[in-house]
């Protein structure tokens, strides 16, 4: 505790003009910056993967399952941030069994559930079934083996009428998880959205800004993640399906920005009585955060070189890596973007009278160390996932 | 089944949704008629309200030291159950607001005083909203209205995610470090349910905290908030505070 007090004088000795005295400890820390973030990964590779599956874009198809699998990779760490965050831990279950109907809060947990349990692991399963079942039978180092028995849930019916059923039952699972998907993020940005105490948060849009800017991360970080898994398995990727990629990709930039844009705009017209504050803030605590890098970097560069691509025939290889620097570029713009957002908005006090400070430790449950393990584990667990789950070379396109 | 009669049911299962919709419409047109807002201590008593006196404030922050003592608030700068502000308006528009330590610390004398308007104190706590956004926001429940009308959080059930002190428009709440639960004004719970005052008000020395059964005709916040034009602090947020001002200058936020 004193290493709080101490922190909490440094930042009493930063506050600027006049904040309520409770206001000198920021609620929120990095962590919650960290749980939107992935969230938005999840919602974004999965809505790539549904690309494929509902609307029939043939070309994606070699990251369909690779967007399944980093989908699931991030959903399982995605309720760790807030877990680390609670004051009590230990009674977190307490959403589940009592939960308060008429906070957007309590319904994290059924939504993450549905989404985790109903959709993901099931269209995950449905699209290995057959290869689980012949892995559990010729698979020879024998723990592995049990891995992939288990994987089959007893179920080890291959014949063509089963898996005509599981093409069926996949495609409806996936119709659902498209809403369900929607659904996770969407929800996360009502969290912040609806907090009416707060005008940097409280605005309709929030959910939506939330979910373009999840499928634009989505999408850059699949992107990324198979450009350097061809690498490494020595093969080049598909240009037909990087190209796909990068065009759906150029639009959820696009629509992400513009929505954030149109807020923005919208504020300064309405010239509430927040806006003075709101626009001190830009100018000053989140002026590199937000105007540099999530703006400019963020949004502003990749739609420019996306929209190069777009009109002028550039070789394979240009193509590549401006795929790889928009895909970077975006990945840390929309982490900044959750920033400005979080962070951004309990940097001014509710008065609208000043701005507290913020400083990330490097230690402890709520430091900038256990934000980067909770950025990194979910690529361990990706990685688990690929060993025992190869997403390539097992099935023709679908027809 | 044939095509008639799947058409015959489609028919009837649309005039069926259609009169569903005209006879919701029609009964939704007569509710501005019931539009009467209802005081909820015409049913509940007693029911507690509360009533500052900003005319009345010398700004000597005896409040605060009694709050914190009575229930035990870590004597940091960073925790208050309530706390005082002290608002110095000067000629040309400019406003500076300060509270020292919650007006624990002594405020200092403004600087330039010619150039003064005017200066008050506004003491701050807990408003009791009576549509409070804390206990909507609550994942468990944990914050919760009494039947007396007050606010509470129970320490023994919160799960400390904060998300309560994000949806104070107040900033009334606080995480305490030690129950690492939210934390607030219990509006001395504890002493007004055996027929005592809050401390705040019990040892305020010019009367400018009020404090009583809004049930009551009698009870002097009653009596106040009869005779006097009140306020509250931010109407726009719709919380409808039970925590009512006289006097509230337009500068206050």
């Amino acid at each position: 505790m004193d290493e709080l007090f101490r922190q909490l004088t440094a930042a009493l000795g930063q506050v600027q003009g006049f904040i309520y005295p409770n206001e000198v400890e920021l609620q929120w820390s990095i962590l919650i910056v960290v749980y939107p973030y992935v969230t938005g990964l999840v919602a974004g590779a999965f809505i790539l993967a549904s690309l494929e599956r509902v609307f029939n874009v043939k070309a994606v198809r070699p990251t369909y399952r690779l967007s399944l699998l980093t989908a699931l990779a991030f959903l399982l760490v995605a309720a760790l941030p807030l877990q680390l965050h609670l004051g009590h831990p230990e009674r977190s279950f307490e959403i589940f069994f009592t939960p308060n109907p008429g906070s957007a809060m309590a319904m994290f947990g059924f939504v993450y559930a549905w989404y985790l349990m109903a959709v993901l692991l099931l269209e995950i399963w449905l699209e290995y079934r057959p290869q689980i079942v012949r892995w559990a039978a010729s698979e020879p180092w024998w723990p592995k083996r049990l891995a992939y028995r288990l994987m089959t849930l007893g179920v080890d019916d291959v014949s063509p009428e089963a898996l005509a059923l599981d093409d069926r039952v996949g495609r409806a699972i996936t119709v659902i998880g498209l809403p369900s998907a929607v659904l996770l993020h969407g929800y996360v940005g009502f969290i912040f959205g609806s907090v009416k105490a707060n005008a940097w948060w409280s605005t309709p849009l929030m959910p939506v800004i939330f979910l373009f800017s999840a499928m634009a991360s989505g999408i850059a970080a699949v992107l990324l993640l198979y450009m350097l898994l061809s690498r490494l398995r020595g093969e080049k990727p598909d240009m037909a399906c990087l190209d796909t990629i990068g065009k759906y990709f150029l639009t959820a930039v696009i629509l992400a920005f513009s929505l954030e844009m149109l807020e923005t705009i919208q504020k300064i017209y309405e010239a509430k009585e927040h806006m003075d504050i709101l626009a001190l803030l830009v100018q000053g605590r989140l002026f590199y955060s937000m105007v540099l890098i999530q703006v400019c970097l963020g949004s502003l560069a990749p739609i420019v070189l996306l929209g190069v691509v777009q009109m002028i025939d550039l070789p394979g290889r240009a193509r590549r890596a401006i795929y790889a620097v928009c895909g970077i570029l975006s990945l840390v713009g929309i982490f900044a973007m959750r920033w400005n957002v979080v962070i951004g908005g309990q940097f001014y006090s509710k008065s609208l009278l000043g701005f507290t400070a913020y400083k990330v430790g490097l230690a402890g449950r709520e430091g900038l160390l256990s934000a980067v393990g909770v950025l990194i584990l979910p690529f361990i667990l990706l990685a688990g996932l690929l060993y025992l789950l190869l997403p390539w070379g097992a099935r023709k396109p679908r027809e | 089944m044939s095509r008639i009669s799947r058409r015959r049911l489609l028919r009837n299962a649309a005039g069926a949704a259609l009169g569903w919709v005209a006879a919701s419409v029609a009964r939704r047109a007569g509710a501005v008629e019931r539009f009467v807002r209802e005081s909820p201590w015409i049913r509940a008593k007693p029911y507690w309200g509360y009533a500052i006196d900003l005319t009345k404030c010398i700004g000597c922050a005896r409040c605060v030291d009694a709050c914190k003592t009575e229930n035990d608030v870590m004597r940091r700068p960073f925790y208050f159950r309530t706390w005082i502000e002290r608002y110095v308006i000067r000629r040309n528009g400019g406003v500076e607001v300060e509270s020292p330590n919650g007006g624990l610390d002594a405020f200092g004398r403004p600087a330039e005083p010619k150039t003064i308007l005017k200066t008050f104190f506004v003491p701050k706590m807990c408003n009791h909203c009576e549509n409070s956004p804390c206990i909507q926001v609550c994942p468990v429940g944990a914050s919760y209205k009494t039947v007396d009308g007050t606010v509470q959080v129970d320490r023994r059930y919160c799960i400390g995610c904060r998300y309560c002190i994000q949806a104070c428009p107040y900033g009334s709440r606080y995480f305490n470090p030690v129950t690492r639960t939210a934390d607030k004004c219990t509006l001395c719970y504890h002493r007004i349910t055996k027929g005592l005052r809050p401390a705040c008000v019990e040892v305020c020395p010019t009367g400018t905290r009020i404090f009583g059964d809004l049930s009551d005709p009698g009870s002097p916040v009653s009596r106040f908030i009869r005779e006097n034009a009140v306020q509250v602090l931010r109407p726009e947020m719709g919380t409808r505070p039970k925590l009512v001002y006289k006097g509230l200058d337009r500068e206050v936020r």
